[in-house]
């Protein structure tokens, strides 16, 4: 992993509100094809780190690289051009849309063509975004409208609109949050593997331990703002300081995923 | 019996989303509601309390057919509900909060003051004055569930407690559960992390497609692999 | 200097009452998220129940006992109000309550020239309060020093109501989530009632205190709801002391807009609030707006492109419409020529409700807008008719450039209230700057060329530029562009997190339906053949909203048989009765309460609901899918 190139630097990141430090000095990289999860306690900070990477929010200090163009401050639409595709803790799709249809807006913004008035979108690169719902599984709901389909379809959904701008980057905001366990392992299974065949880099916060010890390559720890841990899961999961404030007694996930029964 | 559902129907519109759902809950018992994500466990606590716009069957609430009752109404006679997504009042502080769910006493189900809710939540006794909107996401599932037990309700329905919690919030909010059951309130709980249904309840009903697919006791659902691989996708 | 002072005092006091309405307004918004357009009509009623109770009532506790027994009978009116109508509409779109209330309003204004006649009244002075204080030689009425120690008074009340009892903490924990409240065991049907009745009572108290000062007359309602829509913008919703400061601010800003810029004044304020929207968009002392819960069972069925078969009957409805010269009286063409102009002026609003989201009150400015741009083409350069038409629908798309840039930057009830202040702004121009635009007396004389000077040749040009038209903007719905629209209404965070400019692309939907409101504009002052400033007017916006209402929003065709429906109605409604306000405003009231889905839709949903199973899937419609939880 060491070897692939830094997709995603960040530098000494900072963000408060109303005097309360919300991110503080938070620098870590990210390389091409490599899964990071970023993990800590509720109101740690992480929403706001993720925020900061896409452009929702403007950091009050440091700096943000996506393969070296500095990307601190852009809107979240010209981080997107620039290859970064987001998915949210709470779906946000286009619920009036078909499913196949909201992929295929993604497409139409991809490939800059939003004021061509004379194409009709629900012909626009029909098989491409075929191809994309079946690659996230959920193809046979293409033509249902995306307002009825299950949260955890919806995840899926979101998955593939990112995909359709091609991405360098990957954000994912809670991927499984809501899934049942068999649902979180072929979601993260999947986003594993379109990672390493095109090499993008990939980082997600999550609360399933079951889900962050078996699929990240590292992980991040914040704690009140700042990182106080970083390292392989079993590194992780066996630093007294992330068990005490975070992990607690091991109870609520998965047994073999408790200290010591890891390696 | 505490709180008899039976034959529950409930619609969206057109679509039809609860399945003559039937369950019970004894008085003094933690039981829990397990299935998948729009198995339809939200839909049955908002149909218990009146929230959703159309609802047919029994619900019988110590031994009172509440099913044609208004939301307010099933609440003041002291069946307490704790939605899923929290929603706090983030403009009102932690006292405030607090208060909007206070009511009178009741006999029959324990009695909260805020001191004692302080006791059972320290984390809520160091922000008293802290608007809502400012806490994390741990602090403000605790100032939901305090808020509904201001109420001093004999039955509580809590919706997806542990659902965005870390771990050790997760573990805390499993210790409060045991300590409201203690002090004798009845509570259903519908969870999708077994882990923590596993520390928390006695007994179980699992829901699937809108419909009550299996019920058992806790430890039987320990020795049937085959029933959470199939409706739980463990 | 002192006269500036006095002026500064003249100011202040005219903010009481300003305040006392906005208040009101902002604390209804706040819990039921109604923006009540009633609003007016209740301060109107305030001040024509004061005028008659201080009239028979004698005495100082008289005058008193008469300014707030006014209040609290507007009060009680207002409590059968919340009772009867608006508990079936608290879940409808915002749209629909707006409009409701706007009903009543119509109503109301037909109601009080019945019972009190169309002449100003002159309301009694406050007994022991006739007179005036010296104020560094000049005078100031003591009346006035009264209302200008009230306004911070009901504001110190108002505030230790919300803060320190149990009531005022239920409201503000049900101004954030009303379902929440009602779910630990708060009554809030009852919680509602009282809260409507508070902002009632203050709108009227509002109106009973003006009486001493100005005349009451059956336009003040419209008059007040426009300041009052400024303030609560300037101000932010929700927020009473947002609506004090925005009180003065506005007020002063008319005391001393006279005296320094004359011949802007009325613009001055709006100016004042473009700047306030740029710098804060959800006004001063404002906060964001919480993303609104999804209203279950308005989702929208994709819509489709339509069928060969379907496609054949358009052109076939186009054809008979086509040949009515050859039955039709000349009278019958010349209706049939302005329900054709309404479809473009309907459809263009309803492109941008619709697809784009944004819900303008306002829509009439650039209708008027068209018709003044062909107007001024016509009578002043002497352009022919065909480079008039072509020309003068740019002024509407210039004016929807310049309001549309500042309005795209709100969203939901902020954006309709925008919308509805920039076509005042045109309205009032067109009343006031007489020189250019002949003020109330309008431009007379704007002829069609001869080739198109009979009935039936004008009526056949109206209806080529209508479906010309109306196909345009359906190509625009299925093209890229329109998806992207569609894109920013269903969620501006996803739409943004993939590329999209929403901003941008709104203010193009939003000049998109400026300039063909502008076309419609351009064709009616020909139909006409002349030009006043209530093409412009708000009557006319709200008809716009109506025919699209009346179709159903959430439908294709909606705009089209709406604007054919109502147009048909209105125009038979107005050749027979007097009281065309009342009928209209029991009708708008009625569509909102019985059809909220409009024609198409109910019909659409019967279709879903196989109970006209011939028309199966033959019109598209709304339905109602909602996944489980």
């Amino acid at each position: 992993m060491s070897m692939a190139p830094t997709l995603l630097a960040v530098e000494d990141l900072s963000k408060s509100y109303g005097g309360v430090h919300a991110v503080r000095g938070v620098s870590f990289s990210l390389a091409a094809g490599e899964i990071l999860a970023l993990i800590g306690p509720n109101g740690a900070g992480k929403s706001t780190c993720f925020d900061m990477l896409n452009g929702q929010k403007t950091p009050d200090r440091g700096r943000v690289q996506l393969l070296g163009d500095d990307i601190t401050g852009r809107p979240p639409r010209a981080v997107w051009r620039l290859g970064v595709g987001r998915t949210f803790q709470i779906t946000a799709t286009f619920p009036t849309m078909t499913v196949r249809e909201n992929v295929q807006v993604a497409l139409v913004s991809h490939a800059n063509c939003i004021f061509n008035v004379w194409r009709s979108t629900p012909a626009f690169q029909r098989d491409e975004a075929d191809r994309l719902l079946e690659l996230v599984g959920v193809g046979g709901y293409a033509d249902r409208p995306c307002g009825e389909l299950a949260y955890g379809d919806l995840k899926r959904l979101e998955l593939a609109i990112a995909l359709a701008n091609r991405p360098k980057l990957l954000l994912m905001d809670e991927p499984t949050a809501g899934m049942a366990p068999r649902e979180r392992i072929e979601l993260m299974r999947l986003t594993a593997r379109v990672a390493r065949e095109h090499a993008i880099g990939v980082l997600f916060t999550e609360h399933d331990m079951d889900v962050v010890f078996e699929h990240a390559d590292r992980i991040l720890v914040l704690n009140r703002g700042a990182l106080i841990a970083e390292g392989s899961p079993d590194d992780v999961r066996r630093d007294p300081q992330v068990r005490a404030i975070y992990l607690g007694e091991g109870l609520v996930y998965d047994a073999r995923h408790r200290e010591g029964a890891g390696a | 019996m505490k709180l008899s559902v039976a034959a529950l129907n409930s619609y969206y519109g057109p679509a039809h989303i609860l399945f003559d759902v039937a369950l019970d809950v004894d008085a003094g018992e933690v039981v829990a509601l397990l299935g998948r994500n729009g198995a339809g466990k939200s839909t049955t606590f908002r149909s218990i309390v009146g929230l959703v716009a159309r609802r047919e069957g029994r619900i019988l609430f110590e031994g009172r057919d509440v099913s044609k009752e208004p939301t307010h109404a099933i609440v003041r006679g002291g069946l307490g509900y704790v939605p899923e997504e929290r929603r706090i009042f983030t403009d009102l502080t932690v006292e405030e909060n607090l208060e909007v769910g206070r009511q009178p006493a009741r006999s029959g189900a324990p009695l909260w003051s805020k001191d004692k809710l302080f006791t059972l939540f320290p984390n809520l006794a160091e922000m008293r004055n802290r608007p809502g909107g400012r806490m994390s996401g741990g602090e403000q599932q605790m100032l939901t569930i305090a808020r509904t037990l201001m109420g001093n309700p004999s039955l509580v329905l809590l919706d997806e407690p542990s659902e965005g919690l870390s771990p050790k919030i997760v573990e805390q909010m499993a210790h409060a559960i045991l300590t409201m059951k203690q002090e004798g309130l009845s509570i259903l709980v519908s969870e999708q992390n077994l882990h923590f249904a596993r520390l928390i309840s006695d007994r179980t009903y699992i829901i699937e497609r809108g419909r009550i697919c299996y019920s058992g006791t806790m430890a039987e659902l320990e020795t049937r692999p085959d029933i959470r691989d199939a409706h739980l996708a463990v | 200097m002192s006269f500036y002072v006095v002026q500064f005092l003249t100011g202040l006091a005219s903010a009481a009452s300003l305040f006392l309405v906005a208040s009101g307004l902002s604390i209804i918004f706040g819990v039921t998220r109604i923006v009540n357009f009633a609003h007016g009509a209740f301060y109107m009623l305030g001040a024509y129940l004061a005028f008659s109770l201080t009239e028979r009532l004698s005495g100082t506790l008289g005058f008193w006992g008469g300014i707030v027994g006014a209040a609290l009978i507007v009060a009680l009116i207002g409590v059968v109000v919340e009772m009867v109508l608006l508990r079936r509409i608290y879940r409808s779109p915002e749209l629909f309550q707006l409009l409701a209330t706007f009903g009543l309003t119509l109503m109301v204004e037909d109601l009080v020239v019945l019972i009190w006649g169309p002449d100003d009244l002159l309301g009694r002075r406050a007994p022991g309060l006739r007179g005036a204080v010296d104020f560094f030689g000049q005078a100031v009425p003591t009346y006035d020093i009264l209302l200008i120690v009230l306004g911070p008074v009901v504001l110190g009340a108002l505030w230790l109501l919300f803060r320190r009892t149990r009531w005022g903490v239920l409201v503000r924990a049900a101004t954030q989530d009303r379902d929440m409240v009602a779910a630990l065991g708060v009554n809030q049907k009852w919680l509602f009632t009282s809260v409507f009745a508070l902002g009632v009572f203050l709108a009227a108290l509002g109106g009973a205190l003006q009486i001493p000062r100005d005349a009451v007359n059956h336009t003040m309602d419209l008059r007040i709801i426009v300041d009052v829509f400024v303030v609560v913008v300037i101000g932010g919703l929700g927020s009473i002391t947002g609506a004090f400061v925005a009180a003065v601010l506005v007020s002063e800003l008319n005391a001393f807009g006279i005296l320094i810029f004359p011949k802007i004044s009325i613009i001055l304020v709006f100016l004042v609030m473009a700047i306030v929207l740029i710098v804060r968009p959800w006004g001063l002392f404002g906060k964001p707006e919480a993303a609104a819960r999804q209203t279950p069972g308005l989702s929208v069925r994709p819509w489709q492109p339509l069928s060969f078969n379907e496609r054949l009957a358009c052109v076939g409805a186009l054809i008979v419409a086509a040949a009515l010269p050859l039955l039709g009286s000349n009278y019958a063409l010349i209706v049939g020529a302005e329900i054709a102009i309404f479809v473009i002026f309907a459809a263009s609003l309803h492109f941008l409700m619709s697809v784009g989201g944004l819900a303008s009150f306002g829509h009439a400015a650039y209708f008027g807008l068209g018709t003044y741009g062909v107007a001024f083409l016509a009578k002043f350069l002497g352009f022919p008719m065909i480079a008039c038409l072509l020309l003068g629908p740019v002024l509407g798309l210039l004016g929807a450039m310049l309001f549309g840039w500042f309005a795209v930057q709100l969203s939901g009830v902020y954006f309709a209230m925008l919308t509805l202040a920039f076509a005042q702004i045109v309205w009032s121009i067109a009343f006031q700057w007489v020189e250019v635009t002949g003020g109330d007396n309008g431009i007379l004389g704007v002829w069609p060329a001869a080739f198109v000077a009979t009935p039936a040749r004008f009526y056949w040009l109206a209806l080529f530029v209508t479906a010309v038209s109306v196909t345009l903007l359906r190509v625009l719905v299925f093209s890229p562009f329109g998806y992207a629209l569609r894109a920013t209404r269903d969620s501006g965070l996803r739409s943004e997190a993939i590329g999209l400019n929403s901003k941008r692309i709104q203010w193009t939907a939003f000049v998109i339906a400026g300039t063909f409101a502008g076309i419609s504009g351009a064709l009616f002052a020909y139909l006409k053949g002349s030009v006043f400033p209530d093409n412009a007017g708000i009557a006319l916006s709200v008809d716009s909203l109506v025919m699209v209402l009346l179709g159903g929003v959430e439908t294709v065709s909606g705009a089209v048989i709406g604007a054919i429906v109502y147009k048909a109605l209105s125009i038979w409604l107005v050749s027979y009765t007097d009281l065309s306000k009342l009928v209209l405003g029991g009708f708008i009231v009625l569509i909102v309460v019985a059809f909220p889905k409009g024609i198409v839709g109910t019909f659409g949903s019967l279709v879903d609901n196989g109970r006209l199973p011939f028309f199966k899937r033959a019109l598209p419609g709304a339905s109602q899918a909602e996944g489980a939880e």
